[in-house]
């Protein structure tokens, strides 16, 4: 299965979030270490769930990280994270 | 002593050091976009940190990822506590968070 298709998958299982903006920026790290030939490696996600109400920056990020382990330690090379509250996107 | 010899390097360093950034390459000469974007951070606020070349050493590579469990790297650590990664860090920088938790621990004026 796409990588793109098993992060959308595994965050929507686990954190039934508002919103799941997954960006693939493995195509701006073409040829530097940690870019397979098979692409996919590279991936900005923005993430609104209620699941990040009450928790810390790194706490929701190691939500994220628990939920993608197997992908994080094959596929993907560099994950940029967004994570916000549904309160949180009401105020600027 | 945690019976993991890389365990116990991390600890000595976190113990020697106030700042701490675990990094690919060096902060003269950053080997990926994100642990350069946390060095021109903590350059721009102007404290001083040590960075620590993960890539010259696999075993220290993944030894500072079980450490904290936090799989990615950079990893900033201020006064022993790990802080966060590039996204976290960007973010405190911005809301000038960084700053008072520097300013907080006595690092910077």
């Amino acid at each position: 299965m796409q990588v793109r298709n098993l992060i959308q998958q595994k965050l929507t299982a686990g954190l039934s979030p508002e919103r799941l903006d997954i960006v693939d920026e493995s195509h701006r790290h073409q040829g530097h270490a940690g870019t397979s030939a098979e692409g996919e490696s590279h991936f900005h996600i923005e993430i609104v769930s209620a699941a990040f109400e009450g928790k810390s920056a790194v706490a929701r990020q190691r939500l994220v990280y628990d939920l993608l382990a197997d992908e994080l330690k094959t596929r993907i090379h560099a994950l940029s994270l967004k994570t916000r509250t549904p309160a949180e996107t009401k105020t600027p | 002593m945690s019976g993991n010899p890389v365990f116990d390097r991390i600890q000595q360093d976190l113990d020697e050091n106030p700042v701490v950034l675990y990094m690919k390459g060096t902060p003269m000469f950053p080997q990926c976009g994100f642990s350069a974007a946390v060095v021109q951070i903590l350059s721009d606020i102007g404290v001083k940190f040590k960075g620590i070349d993960i890539l010259v050493d696999p075993s220290l590579r993944e030894g500072v990822k079980q450490f904290t469990n936090w799989p990615t790297i950079p990893q900033l650590y201020v006064k022993g506590e790990f802080v966060g990664g590039c996204d976290i860090v960007r973010e405190m920088a911005a809301s000038g968070e960084l700053s008072t938790l520097l300013k907080d621990k006595g690092l910077l004026s």
